[in-house]
C-alpha cells in the first residue's frame, strides 16, 4: 500500500516538470468549475426545456424570435425591483401559450399592468435577484419573504391602490372589515397618505347604560355577546364569571341618567302583536334592523343592531323614550327621529318588548355589587381597553392600546412567535392570530372574534398590504382613494336632515350611506310637487326593492323646509331645469318616442310604462315619470346616465339628440293617467 | 418541540452576515430542517381512528360547480355522502379527498357522520381554470370508489368580469331570484342565455360576444331587449366579461382548457 502511494507520488510529482504539469492541470480543472456551474444551472435547463416545448408548435417561429437566451432581468430602480424571474418563466409575455399549463412556461394571465413596468416581485414577492428555484421562491437564510400564496395576492394591489378596486374583492372586504369590525379602535393603522384608518362601526357609549338595560343583561352580554345577537361585532373577551360580574357592577354603578331619557309616556306599552308588526313593517325598521326568523335566517339590514331578543335587553321606559327621539340618548345615532305619536310608540315598544329569549338571562343571578367588586370592575375595564371602543364616563380612551399595524406586512419573521404546528410564514401568523388570538399565550387581551375563514383571509390580505413598500412608495406611484367627505348640509334644513339621519341611507356630495339613492343632484332631477308628496307619503319606485324609505310624520313646515333646500341646493350644473318644458310636446314627437321606447331601445326590458303589457323589473317604474322627473334631467340621463350617476345600471346608448328629445317627450307624457297636455300642431 | 426547532433555525438565519461562521450556520440549518421534518412527522401521526363501516358508493351532496378566486376558499363547503348498495347513508365510513395541484382541503378527509356525510372547506389553487377534485371512500372489498367534483377558479380578469356581471348582466341573465336580487329573467319575452349555458355560448366566438355586448342583440340579429353596452363598458371590461362567461360555461369552453386533475 505504502509503496503504491510512493510510486504514485513519484509519478505525479517526481520531478519539477511533472509537478508543474499536474498543478497546472489541477488549476485548469478548478478554473472550469465556474463555467460548468453556469452551464448546468437551473435556468439554462428550463430555457432548454422551453425551446424543446415550443419546437413542435405551429407558432414556433414567432416564439423562437421572442426568446432571448441567458439570464433576463427587469430592473426598476424606482420600485427597488431587480427581477430575474423571466430567466426561467420564459413564456410570461406570450399570449399564445394559454394552453400551456406546465410551469415555468405558462403565460401570465391578463392583468392591467405590464411586466416591464412593474416586474414580478412587486406583486408576488420572493427574491427577484435569485437565479435558483429554491432561492427565488422560498424563504432562505438571506431572504425572508417567500412567494406570496395566491390567496393573498391582492394585498400587493393594495400597496399602491389605496381605494377599492373592482378586481380585488378580497382586499376591499378586508379593508372594510378592519374599519367595520373595529380593529382600528385598538390598533393604529397609519396610511401612507398621512391619514389614520378610521373605524366605521359606532360602539355605543356606556356612560348611561343603566338607563337602557339591566346589570344581568350586561353580564350575559359580556360572557357571550353572540348568544344575544349572532350578528354582533362585539368580540368575546372570554371573561371569567367573576370578571363579568365585576365589570357589569362597575358599568351600572358608573352610569349616570340622561335627562328625559326615561320620560313616562301617556300611553302604556300595549301588547298588540298584529298592530305592532304592521307598524314595524310600515316604518321599514327591517331596512336597518335584522330579526332572526324561525328558520334561523336573518331578515333585515345590518345598519342597526339585531332585534331578535331586544325584549330581554332594554327597559320599557328607555325604549319608549328612544322611539320618541333617539337623539336624546345618543346625539350621533344613525337612527332617524321618526316623529311617532304616543300611541304608535306604545304599540311599537309593546311589539319589540315581546321579542324575548327566556334562556338568555335564566342562569344569571347577581347579588348586589360590593364596593370592592366595583373597583375591581373598573380596573378590568381599563385593563381590557373597553374605552378604546366605548365611551365610558371617568375612563380615558387609551392611546396605543394595541400594537400599531401600519407596517405589519413587513414584520420580520424572526420577531414572531408561532404556534406549534403552524407554518413559519407571516401570512400564516397573521391568519392564526386573527383566528385564535388567545392561544398565543396566557394573559393576552385580544378578544375572540367570530370571523368566517373567508373573512380571515380577507383581513390577512388587507394587513399584508400594509408594509414597507406601501409606506415608502413614491407619491407618483400611489393611487389615492376617494375619501369620504365630511359634507354637512347647512341651516335649518341641515339640522332637520341630521335629525332624520338622512345620511344613514342616502349619499350626498360624497358623504353618507349607500342603501338609498344618491341625492346630490336631486334638485335637478325631480319636480317639486312630487318631492313634497313623496316626503309626506313615500312609495317605492322600484318594485323589486325590499328596503324602502320610511314614512316620517312630517309637519307641512318641515316638508317645505326640506323641499326648498333640496330643490335649491342639490342642483347639477349641467342640467338646466328650465331648459325643457314639462308639457307641450307634439303628438308626433311623443309617438316617435313611444316607438323608440318599445322598438329601437327596448326599454320595456327593464322599465314599466304600461302596467298591462310591460314587465321590466330592474329600473324604476315609469308610469308616473312625467310627474316625477324634470324633462331636462330625463334628456341628460338618456344622453349619458353615467355622468349623472356613476355606476348606474342604465346603459349609455349614445342616443342622437333627436332620439333623446323624442323619448323625453314620450316619458314626460307619462303622468299616470292624469290628463295629458298635448300641443296641437 | 416545534418551538425548539424554531429556535435552531433562528440561529441559522442570524448567521449569514458573518462569513467565517457560515458552515456551523449551515449545519444548524440542516439540523433544524431535519428536526422540523421529524416534528411535522410527529404531528402528522395523530392517532388514526379506524373506520366503523364501509359504503358502496360516494355521491356529491353539495358544493360542486362553485366559483372562487384563485387560491381562495370556496363560498360553500363541499359535502359528499357515502351510501351503501341500497342508496342509504352509511355512517363511519372513511372518506379522503385527493388533492389537485394547489388545492387545500380542511379537513383532508374523515369519517362520515350520522347522515353519511363528510364536509370539507376547499381552497383552490393559484391558477385560474377548472379544478377536478376527487372524493374517495373505501368499500367492503377494500377498493377505492370515488366521485369527481368540479370547481372553478377565477383569475384577475374573470374576477373583474364577475364584478361587471353582478352590476350589469346578472339581473336578466341569471334566472335565479334571491331576496336581495329579484331576477328579471321571467319578465323578458325573449329569454336571455344564462352564462353557464355552454351549449349555446361556446358556439359563439369572442368576436361574436364582443359584438353582441358592445352593440346589443340586433348586431347579431338577436333580441333588441339586449341593449348595447359599448358606451358604458370599456373594451377591457368587455374582455373581462367574456373571460368570465368562458370561465363559468358548462360544458366547459374549448375542450376544458387546462384541467388540473390528479388522474
Amino acid at each position: 500500500m505504502k509503496e503504491k502511494l510512493t510510486s504514485l507520488w513519484q509519478k505525479l510529482f517526481g520531478d519539477s516538470v511533472r509537478a508543474f504539469g499536474v498543478v497546472s492541470l489541477v488549476f485548469l480543472g478548478s478554473l472550469a468549475i465556474a463555467p460548468a456551474k453556469n452551464f448546468f444551472s437551473e435556468w439554462r435547463h428550463y430555457q432548454h426545456g422551453y425551446l424543446k416545448m415550443i419546437r413542435n408548435r405551429s407558432d414556433a417561429n414567432t416564439l423562437e424570435r421572442h426568446f432571448q437566451d441567458g439570464i433576463q432581468q427587469i430592473w426598476l430602480p424606482e420600485l427597488g425591483v431587480v427581477d430575474r424571474c423571466t430567466s426561467c418563466h420564459v413564456g410570461l409575455k406570450e399570449a399564445s401559450l394559454t394552453d400551456v399549463s406546465t410551469q415555468p412556461f405558462r403565460t401570465h394571465p391578463p392583468i392591467p399592468h405590464k411586466l416591464d413596468q412593474f416586474g414580478c416581485t412587486v406583486c408576488h414577492r420572493g427574491q427577484g435577484a435569485a437565479t435558483t428555484v429554491s432561492e427565488a421562491h422560498s424563504s432562505t437564510l438571506a431572504w425572508e419573504q417567500p412567494i406570496l400564496p395566491a390567496k393573498y395576492i391582492e394585498s400587493s394591489c393594495g400597496e399602491c391602490h389605496r381605494g377599492p378596486l373592482p378586481g380585488t374583492p378580497q382586499l376591499n372586504q378586508g379593508r372594510n372589515l378592519l374599519s367595520r369590525e373595529g380593529c382600528v379602535h385598538c390598533h393604529t393603522v397609519k396610511l401612507s397618505d398621512g391619514t389614520t384608518m378610521k373605524a366605521t362601526d359606532d360602539p355605543p357609549s356606556l356612560s348611561h347604560i343603566g338607563d337602557k338595560t339591566t346589570r344581568e343583561w350586561v353580564y350575559a352580554w359580556l360572557k357571550d355577546p353572540q348568544a344575544y345577537s349572532a350578528t354582533s361585532t362585539m368580540p368575546n373577551f372570554q371573561l371569567s364569571d367573576d370578571a363579568a360580574r365585576d365589570i357589569s357592577a362597575f358599568l351600572i354603578a358608573n352610569s349616570t341618567p340622561v335627562a328625559g331619557d326615561t320620560a313616562a309616556l301617556s300611553a302604556k306599552a300595549s301588547a298588540d302583536p298584529p298592530a305592532g308588526a304592521s307598524l314595524y313593517g310600515e316604518s321599514f325598521c327591517a331596512s336597518c334592523h335584522a330579526v332572526q326568523n324561525a328558520a334561523g335566517n336573518m331578515v333585515g339590514g345590518d345598519v342597526g343592531p339585531e332585534l331578535t331578543r331586544v325584549g330581554s335587553k332594554v327597559k320599557t321606559e328607555w325604549l319608549q323614550a328612544w322611539l320618541k327621539n333617539p337623539r336624546t340618548y345618543d346625539p350621533g345615532t344613525a337612527m332617524p327621529h321618526y316623529r311617532l305619536s304616543d300611541p304608535q310608540v306604545a304599540t311599537l315598544s309593546g311589539f319589540l318588548l315581546g321579542k324575548t329569549d327566556s334562556d338568555l338571562l335564566a342562569k344569571v343571578h347577581l347579588d348586589a355589587a360590593a364596593p370592592e367588586q366595583i373597583t375591581h370592575g373598573k380596573r378590568l375595564v381599563s385593563d381590557y381597553g373597553c374605552a378604546s371602543c366605548h365611551e365610558i364616563a371617568g375612563i380615558k380612551k387609551p392611546e396605543n392600546f394595541a400594537p400599531e399595524l401600519s407596517r405589519i406586512g413587513s414584520k420580520p419573521v424572526t420577531q414572531l412567535v408561532f404556534l406549534p404546528g403552524s407554518q413559519h410564514t407571516l401570512p400564516d401568523y397573521i391568519a392564526t392570530k386573527i383566528k385564535q388570538p388567545r392561544s398565543f399565550g396566557q394573559g393576552l387581551k385580544m378578544p375572540q372574534y367570530t370571523f368566517t375563514p373567508a373573512q380571515i383571509d380577507s383581513l390577512t390580505t388587507a394587513l399584508l398590504s400594509l408594509n414597507d413598500r406601501s409606506n415608502t412608495l413614491p407619491s407618483s406611484l400611489a393611487v389615492a382613494a376617494t375619501r369620504e367627505s365630511d359634507y354637512q348640509p347647512a341651516g335649518k334644513a341641515g339640522k332637520l336632515m341630521t335629525d332624520l339621519a338622512c345620511f344613514s341611507c342616502h349619499r350626498i356630495n360624497g358623504h353618507g350611506g349607500d342603501m338609498a339613492p344618491d341625492l346630490t343632484w336631486e334638485g335637478s332631477s325631480v319636480q317639486r310637487p312630487w318631492l313634497v308628496d313623496f316626503l309626506k307619503n313615500p312609495g317605492t319606485l322600484r318594485p323589486s326593492l325590499i328596503r324602502r324609505m320610511p314614512r316620517f310624520n312630517f309637519t307641512d313646515g318641515e316638508v317645505n323646509e326640506l323641499t326648498d333646500y333640496m330643490m335649491t341646493v342639490y342642483q347639477n350644473p349641467a342640467v338646466d331645469r328650465e331648459s325643457m318644458p314639462l308639457s307641450g310636446y307634439s303628438q308626433g314627437e311623443i309617438d316617435l318616442g313611444k316607438q323608440l321606447f318599445y322598438g329601437k331601445y327596448a326599454c320595456q326590458g327593464c322599465h314599466i310604462v304600461d302596467t298591462k303589457t310591460d314587465k321590466g323589473y330592474i329600473g324604476p317604474t315609469l308610469t308616473h315619470v312625467g310627474s316625477r322627473l324634470t324633462a331636462a334631467w330625463i334628456y341628460q340621463w338618456l344622453k349619458n346616465p353615467q355622468t349623472l350617476r356613476p355606476g348606474t345600471g342604465e346603459p349609455n346608448r349614445a342616443m342622437s339628440d333627436e332620439d333623446a328629445r323624442a323619448l323625453t317627450a314620450f316619458l314626460i307624457s307619462q303622468k299616470g293617467g292624469a290628463k295629458q297636455e298635448v300641443a296641437k300642431k | 418541540m416545534t418551538q425548539r426547532c424554531y429556535a435552531l433555525s433562528l440561529v441559522g438565519t442570524a448567521a449569514p452576515g458573518c462569513a467565517p461562521r457560515r458552515s456551523p450556520a449551515i449545519a444548524f440549518a440542516v439540523l433544524a430542517i431535519i428536526l422540523s421534518l421529524s416534528c411535522s412527522r410527529q404531528t402528522a401521526n395523530s392517532p388514526n381512528l379506524k373506520p366503523t363501516a364501509f359504503g358502496a358508493a360516494i355521491v356529491e351532496s353539495s358544493g360542486g360547480k362553485q366559483t372562487a378566486q384563485t387560491g381562495s376558499l370556496l363560498p360553500q363547503p363541499v359535502v359528499v355522502q357515502v351510501n351503501d348498495e341500497q342508496g342509504t347513508a352509511v355512517a363511519g365510513a372513511p372518506v379522503e379527498f385527493s388533492p389537485a395541484p394547489g388545492v387545500v382541503f380542511d379537513p383532508p378527509g374523515g369519517f362520515s357522520d350520522s347522515s353519511g356525510q363528510v364536509t370539507t372547506n376547499v381552497s383552490l389553487g393559484g391558477m385560474a381554470g377548472r379544478y377536478q377534485i376527487v372524493a374517495f371512500t373505501t368499500n367492503k372489498s377494500h377498493t377505492k370508489v370515488g366521485v369527481k367534483i368540479e370547481e372553478i377558479a377565477l383569475g384577475y380578469q374573470q374576477t373583474l368580469g364577475r364584478h361587471l356581471n353582478d352590476q350589469y348582466c346578472e339581473r336578466c341573465h341569471n334566472p335565479e331570484s334571491t331576496v336581495e336580487r329579484v331576477s328579471n329573467y321571467d319578465n323578458l319575452e325573449v329569454k336571455p342565455h344564462p352564462f353557464s349555458e355552454g351549449d349555446t355560448l361556446n358556439k359563439m366566438s369572442d368576436a361574436d360576444l364582443t359584438a353582441i355586448i358592445s352593440h346589443g342583440g340586433p348586431a347579431l340579429n338577436r333580441s333588441a331587449l339586449m341593449p348595447a353596452w359599448g358606451n358604458t363598458l370599456s373594451k377591457s371590461d368587455v374582455q373581462a366579461l367574456i373571460s368570465y362567461i368562458r370561465a363559468v360555461s358548462d360544458p366547459p369552453f374549448r375542450s376544458a382548457g387546462p384541467v388540473y386533475a390528479k388522474d
